[in-house]
Parts: C-alpha cells; structure tokens; sequence
C-alpha cells in the first residue's frame, strides 16, 4: 500500500514524459494522479492504527544492497503519517492550481509527480541510504522547477539554491556514513540504529557525526544563519514551486531532527541542544523582523518561514534539556514542532498559492504597487485574510494549536524559551500590515481592474485553509497520532 | 604454463591484429568488417572473462593475477571499449584511418587489462607502454592543430611517466629482491622505509599518467578537447580501469610503515581540487570534461588509499569504475551524437529541440556529480564508506566538499540545456541524426541508472580479495 503511494506518482510521471498526450490530458493525467494518490493516503490513515513504540505501520522491508546494509525499508508511524498526508494534499492543490498553466505543462505535471514521490519517499523511507536518494531527488526535482518555470534572475536562484543544498545533502551524507561504521553490525536501517544508538558514550565522534547531520537538516529547513537561498529561490519560484518548497520541502529537514538526529544520537543531541534552543530563538526572532523589512510579499511570506521554522528549532531543541525539567513538558514540544509542520505547510502553501495569482495578473509581488485589491477582488481579499491570521496563530487555526504546544513544552523546559515569544506579536504585526496594505483603502497602482480568483485557485487555496481550520478546531485526531511517537523521541533522547 | 587463462586478453590481441590487417586490404567505404572483427573480439574476451570466473589464481610464476580486480578490467575495459566503439559508428565510418582506430582501441584495451592484471613489476612496465603507445597514435589520428599538439603533450608526459615507472621498479626489485608482488610483499618490510616510499611513489606516479591524475595530468584536458569525439570517450574512460587497478594492487604490497595511504589519500586530494577548480572556467565542453575526468580520479583513489585498510576498498572501487565507465561515455556519447556541440552556450535550448538526447546529458552530468539513484552515486557512497572505514576521514571530507564544488560546473551546463533556444536554430535534419552514438547514449543513460540501483547487489560478489 504504501509502494504504491510513493511510486504511482513516479510511474505517472514517466508515462507523462514518454507520450506526448497532449496539454490537456497532462493536465487532467495530474490532478487525477494526485487525487488516487491523496485518496490512497486517506485510506491508509482511516485504517492507521498506532503501532508499538519502536514498531512501524505499512511496513516492508526488502534487500537492496545487502552487503553494506542497505535495505529498501518503508514504514509510516505518527511522525511521518502526518507529513505523508500533507504531502498529498499540497500535490493534489498545485495540481488543480496548474489547470490553466500554459508553458510546457506537460513536462511539469510530470515533473512535480516525480518530485511528489521524491517527497512521499523521504517521509516513507526507513533506510538511511534510501532517505538519502528520495532527499536528493527533492532538490533536484526543485531545481528544474525554478530553471525551467522560474521568473526574475530564476537560473541564479536555482543555481544557488541546488549549490546550498546539495551542500547540505553532502554534509548529511557525510554524517551517515559515520552513523553505519559506527553501528555494530555496520547498518543504514533507521530502526536499528534509533535501537542501537551507536556513538553512546563517544562524545566527540557522536558530537562530531550530528554537527554533519544537523548541517545538513539545518540547511535545509533553513534555519539562520543557513537561510540565506530561501528568499531568492521562492520569489524567483512559480507559484506551485514554492508552495510545494515551502510546505512540503521544508519540512524534510526539520523531520529528519525528530526521525535521525534525536533518536540515534542522544547524548550528542543533549549535548548541543542549548545551541539548537539559541538558533531556534534566533530564527524565529530574525526571521520575524527580516520580514518585516520586505516590500516584496513572496520574500515577507518566505522569511515568514523562518521564522515558523524557528519554532520547530525551539522545540527539538528544548526537547533535549533533559535535566531539571519534566518529560511531559519536553512531550508536548515535540508534539507542537510536529503539529508546525503541518500547519505550517498547510497556511504557508496557501499564501504562496495566492501570492502567485498577483504575479500571474500583474507581475509583481511588490506590496506598495498595489492598494485597495479587496473591492475588484473579494475572493483573493478574503482568503488573505484568513491566511494571514491563521499563520499569526489565531486561535480556532492549526498554527494557534501548534505555537501553544511548542511554547508551552520550551517553556516548561528553559525558561529562556520566553524569547521567542516577540515573534509571535512582530509576525502578527506585518501580517496584518501586508494585509492592511494590500486590500484596504481606495483601490489603486496595479490593483485597478485585478481580476478576481477563479475557480481552479480558489479551491486548492480555500482547502488547504479549510484543513487548518479543521486542524485548528479538532486537533484531536491529528494529535492522537503524533503524541505517541513524540514521547517516544523524548524517551529516546532521554536515554 | 596456463595458456588457456588469458584467452580473454588473447582475444583483444587477435582482434586488434585483425582489425589492422583486414585495414590493409579492405576499400575505405567498407572498412565495417574491421568494425566487425573488433566488436567480435571484444564480445569474445567478456565472454570467455565471464567463463573463466572461479577461484582466484595466478599464472606464469606469480607474475599474473587471474582474480576478481582482473576480471572487473577485463569485463569493464572491453565492454566500455564496446560502448566507445558504438558512439564512434558515424563519426568513423568511411574514415581514411577506421581499421586502425579499431586496432589501437583493441590494443590499448588489452595493455589496461594486463596493466590491471600485472602482478609483477616488469609485466606492469609492458602493460604501462602498451596501454600507453596506441593512445598517443589514437590521439595524432586528428590532424588538427589541436591534435597534434595534444598528441605531443601526452606522448612527452607518457614517455616521462614511463621513465618514472621503470626508475621505481627497479629501486622496489632491488630493495626486494625480486619483482613479483608476492616476493615483494614478503621482502619490503625489511627495506629501508624511506627508500620503499619513494620506489612505490615513483611507480605510482607512471600509474597516475595512464589515469590522468595529478601531476602527469595535463594531457588528459588537451587531448579531450583535441582529438576526436571516439578517442577522447576512450582515453578518458579505459585507461583509468587500468591505472586504478594496478595502483591498488601495487598499495596492497606496501608494508606498514610506509605512509602509503597519506600519500594517495593527498594525491587524491590534488586531483580532486584541481580538476574541479579547473573545470570552473572552461567553455570548450570536451576540456571542461576533460578536467572532471581529473577529478573523478581524486575520487577513484579514495578506495585506493583505503587499500588493504577496509573490506569494502576492492568491491568500492570495482563499483565506481563501472558507473564512471558507464556515466562518462553516456555523456561522450551526447557529443559523438551532436558534433556541433562544442561549447557550453551550444548546449542551449537543447530541451526542446532533442530531448532525449537533453535527457541523457541531466542524468549523465548527475551522474557525474554523484546524485542518487545513480551509478556514480553508489560509488560515492560505498567509496566514501570505505575510505573513512580505512582510516581517512579527513579525505571524505575533502571529497564530499569537492562533489559540492562540482556541481557548479555540471549546472552551467545543465542550465543552458533548459534555456529557451535562442532566435530559431534549426533542429537537425534527419540526414544529420547519428542513430548509433544516439542508440549508445540511451543505452548508457539506462545503464547509469541500472548499475546506480543494482549494481549493490555485485558487492558480494567481489568481496573476494586480490591474490598474488
């Protein structure tokens, strides 16, 4: 079942760039690809139910190369069911987002199907190694994204973007390899080594190996000051790009904290996890006030993301202050760095959907040319709105439930987690103040005329919201499946 | 004397004397016979390598190795000698000089099979000068400036390296008092170490000519860009086999004590910063693959250096050479297919106007830069795994670090392939299509993929060591 889900895009993807079916049957071939896909996951979580700490669910194990220990092992527990579920939803979106797409849509349905199981295959994986290809083949995907549907200075963005992250990718692989000598037998299974622990009690090889993994995750989620390919590489990004980079790509290297770096490598995670808990503040504090300095709404939307980021920093990180707080407190961190990822994809993808109808309309995404959009454009005002105060963590949203918990659990772990909380009032204010800027008053500059939403952008964006409201209103669900396996990682670190 | 256990090599030395004599009699437009002959003997030496797998021997005195690294020349010499020779169909084909061509490739094949199989110092001087005379003739054929040049380049540096080669057999058989390997293992732990490290280091040195390391690398880069689009696959890719291999059963040798393993990680090291920092600034396609060839070699001796120190050394470096193989004629098999590409600004709009052939080149460039599920990804990975195993993980630091700074170069390229063609340059007619450099292309871009994904599973198989 869960093969079939990561590879059916994959197959799809192939056919798409074999025959030439024609723009319209690509274009319909994507959104049907990606709805079968969602509509397989949604069976698999209705039918999830919560496996054994250490087990997994779905889970097949094959050989691959066996002599170095390398498996084709996949499995879904409540770490990465959540993940997988807003991969698909966020593919299907861009998918209906890109029926009017008219520049060579072919050869991006295909694209952005080999890229969703890129995604689905990172979050599936099991195995070191095949975490790894699925990993690379993200950026790889992305890059072809921004070079051949890119806008603005795109082939340098992209260029940059492959260049910084593959540094990452390599750094990652480098700790990796440290992690299978380590380990005894040699190994790349994720369960194994979280079993074994390798680098327990070699406090400089262990401190060592997850500087190399954390690089690697750093730059990728990005956190400062490894942020620096984030904004260029989303305002030069079409629409479905971004949102896909912002909602889903992120998101591979905050779950590589919670699925690697915390359980294989306790004590080194202990270790630095005040370093975590201060890049995490900075993060979310930085990214907060670089934000606010934007006249560009992609790049505001972007640095956004650091901050939001920063959040699920925090949180790991405090998850590592195991002496003098309480296990139920560094529980619920987890819990809400989790839950961030989530709503965080689900806000983020819907912002930079939008933000990709003013390029479309007026090529341009700079605040200050446009005024008063809410009378030719109530739709677009509307969802705005609501995107806006669901990613400053209005209460009855998925953000609200996911910054309470992360704040809450670091609090109760350090109390300088308190820092953090600024950000919160600096991301409500110029949110609130882009918004201010771009619907209100008498409509003006390149809002005259603006041609309201259609129907195939309302309803990616409106449900992609719609799941946060859910979120945000019934938590109990998704928290039933994270819960259990963020003690899990808190137990595991604690050991 | 077990004539019988080089039938394989007797196969390439029959059909490079075939080739040439058929050459003589055979009118130009129908020199495909001696095509015929060479791709029958290549096939015959990969089938009988393939019979004679089993238990690992050596033959005439020790002075030959019939094992696991002389199978993989053996398969992988004369199978990417094939690949070369399906690229280069129409770019030879009528030529004034094809018979001959087919016979140096044939000839220089066989000398990297003994080079890899030379488990004696005087059968790996014959090897080096066989391996290395065809290529000075395969290089000359083009009678351009640029050619001739390059022909004299790596004549001067291959007659240097053969000097340097010969100088350190000969102080490592007086320090051992014989010159098969088998002596020598036993002998050199008592010879003076100093003088040991400079006779492996002057042996090593001939070696790294034949596979365009530093410091006898400067040929490599001028010849890529010099001679024919058939010769540079070939000298860019074959010789390597040999030269690795026989490296590392020469640093197997070396008793403990000698800093062998520092001295090749740092060759390594100055292949690899080198051939990528080179690679930077070229425009000329054919140079700028020519310096990432160098830099691949820095990455083939990590396992090298690793020699003897991990389990994984042998199968690691067997896997690369195959993926590498694989992964750079598919490349070279784009150019032999698009002759008008020569610098990078050609390459633009190549999406569009061919994709298939854009196609090859993203998963061959990949490839290149060791992106998964590729074959030179498995070699990275297992390359990298076996280095730090031995010892070295300082050189996997330096060879992730180098991987990144490669891929600046290979998305120059990329990049200009997804470009919008600039103004209307016409797709080529179908008068100007190469169906046998492209049919090698697609062949070799599965190929990249096959061996990335399947290729793990021959791990085992070659986990059996080198014998003496």
């Amino acid at each position: 079942m869960l093969d079939l889900v990561v590879f059916v895009p994959l197959v799809a993807a192939v056919l798409l760039a074999a025959v030439d079916v024609g723009d319209r049957a690509a274009r319909g071939t994507w959104v049907a690809v990606t709805v079968l896909d969602l509509a397989l996951l949604v069976g698999m979580a209705v039918a999830y139910r919560t496996p054994a700490p250490g087990a997994l669910a779905y889970e097949r194990r094959l050989e691959w190369i066996p002599s170095v220990g390398v498996g084709y092992h996949v499995g879904v527990d409540g770490l990465s069911l959540p993940l997988l579920l807003l991969t698909g939803v966020v593919f299907a979106g861009c998918a209906v987002y890109s029926l009017r797409e008219q520049h060579r849509p072919r050869a991006q349905a295909a694209l952005f199907l080999f890229l969703q199981t890129a995604c689905l295959g990172v979050f599936a994986a099991q195995d070191l190694v095949l975490f790894f290809v699925f990993f690379d083949l993200t950026i790889v995907g992305m890059y072809f994204s921004l070079a051949g549907w890119g806008h603005g200075d795109h082939r340098r963005s992209a260029l940059q973007f492959f260049l910084y992250t593959f540094l990452g990718s390599l750094a990652l692989l480098v700790g990796f390899i440290g992690l299978y000598l380590a380990a005894d037998p040699h190994t790349f299974d994720i369960p194994e080594l979280i079993a074994a622990a390798p680098l327990q009690g070699s406090p400089v090889a262990g401190a060592l190996v997850l500087g190399a993994v954390l690089l690697g995750l750093a730059i990728k989620t990005p956190v400062v000051p490894f942020h620096t390919w984030l904004p260029p590489a989303h305002t030069d990004a079409p629409a479905v790009g971004s949102a896909v980079l912002a909602a889903v790509m992120l998101k591979l290297g905050t779950y590589g904290f919670v699925r690697i770096a915390m359980p294989m490598l306790p004590d080194a995670w202990r270790a630095w996890a005040w370093v975590l808990v201060g890049v995490g503040i900075v993060s979310v504090l930085w990214g907060a006030l670089v934000a606010m300095a934007q006249r560009d709404l992609k790049r505001m939307i972007a640095y956004t993301s650091v901050n939001h980021m920063g959040y699920v920093v925090l949180a790991v990180g405090a998850a590592g202050l195991v002496s003098g707080s309480d296990a139920v407190a560094r529980g619920v961190a987890v819990t809400g760095a989790v839950t961030q990822m989530v709503s965080h994809g689900l806000i983020t993808g819907a912002l930079f959907l939008l933000a990709g109808v003013l390029h479309d309309r007026r090529d341009s995404y700079d605040l200050g040319s446009f005024g008063g959009l809410a009378a030719p454009a109530p739709r677009f005002a509307a969802l705005l709105v609501v995107g806006a105060f669901a990613s400053l963590g209005l209460p009855g949203f998925s953000g609200f439930v996911a910054e309470f918990q992360v704040l809450t659990g670091s609090i109760g772990a350090t109390s300088w987690a308190v820092a953090a909380v600024p950000g919160i009032l600096l991301t409500a204010a110029l949110l609130l103040r882009a918004v201010q800027q771009l619907l209100t008053g008498p409509t003006r500059g390149l809002s005259v005329g603006f041609q309201d939403l259609r129907a195939t952008e309302t309803l990616p964006v409106a449900g992609l919201l719609l799941l946060a409201l859910v979120v945000g209103v019934v938590p109990a669900t998704l928290l039933g499946w994270i819960t259990p396996a963020a003690t899990s990682v808190v137990e595991l670190v604690g050991r | 004397m077990d004539y019988g256990a080089l039938l394989p090599e007797a196969s390439l030395l029959a059909g490079g004397v075939g080739a040439l004599l058929s050459g003589s009699f055979l009118p130009r437009h129908r020199q495909w016979a001696a095509r015929l002959i060479a791709v029958v003997a290549l096939l015959a030496s990969m089938v009988t390598a393939l019979l004679a797998l089993g238990t690992p021997t050596t033959v005439f005195s020790g002075s030959y190795a019939v094992d696991t690294g002389t199978a993989v020349a053996r398969l992988v010499a004369a199978g990417g000698t094939l690949l070369v020779i399906g690229l280069g169909v129409e770019e030879l084909s009528g030529d004034r000089r094809e018979s001959e061509t087919y016979a140096l490739l044939l000839l220089a094949t066989l000398g990297v099979v003994v080079l890899a199989g030379a488990s004696d110092l005087l059968v790996l001087v014959v090897g080096f000068l066989l391996a290395s005379i065809p290529v000075y003739g395969l290089i000359g054929l083009d009678l351009s400036r640029l050619g001739a040049e390059a022909a004299v380049t790596t004549y001067l540096l291959g007659a240097l390296a053969g000097i340097v080669l010969m100088l350190g057999s000969v102080v490592l058989t007086a320090l051992g008092g014989g010159s098969t390997y088998r002596v020598l293992a036993e002998q050199l732990s008592t010879a003076p170490r100093a003088a040991v490290a400079f006779g492996v280091l002057a042996v090593l040195t001939g070696l790294l000519f034949e596979a365009g390391a530093v410091p006898l690398h400067s040929w490599v880069p001028d010849a890529t860009q010099g001679a024919r689009t058939t010769s540079a696959a070939f000298l860019t890719t074959v010789p390597k086999v040999g030269g690795l291999l026989a490296a590392y059963r020469l640093v197997e040798v070396v008793p403990t004590g000698v800093p062998v393993a520092l001295l090749v990680g740092l060759l390594a090291t100055a292949s690899m910063v080198l051939g990528t920092f080179a690679a930077f600034a070229q425009r000329d396609l054919r140079r700028l693959l020519g310096w990432s060839t160098v830099s691949q070699v820095g990455f083939l001796l990590l396992p090298v250096a690793a020699a003897g120190r991990s389990d994984l050394a042998l199968p690691s470096l067997a896997v690369y050479l195959l993926g590498y193989t694989v992964t750079n004629l598919s490349v070279f098999a784009v150019l032999a297919a698009r002759p008008d590409q020569r610098t990078v600004q050609d390459a633009r709009g190549l999406a569009r106007q061919q994709p298939w052939a854009a196609g090859v080149l993203v998963v061959g460039l990949l490839s290149l830069v060791g992106t998964p599920p590729t074959a030179v990804f498995l070699g990275k990975l297992t390359t990298f795994t076996a280095a730090w195993d031995g010892g070295l993980a300082w050189l996997v630091v330096v060879a992730a670090a180098a991987s990144v700074a490669s891929l600046f170069y290979v998305l120059r390229w990329v990049s200009e392939l997804v470009r919008p063609p600039a103004g209307t340059t016409p797709s080529p007619g179908l008068a100007d299509r190469r169906p046998w450099a492209t049919g090698t292309a697609l062949g070799c871009a599965v190929g990249v993929l096959v061996v990335g994904l399947a290729a793990g599973r021959l791990l085992d198989v070659l986990s059996t060591g080198l014998v003496r």
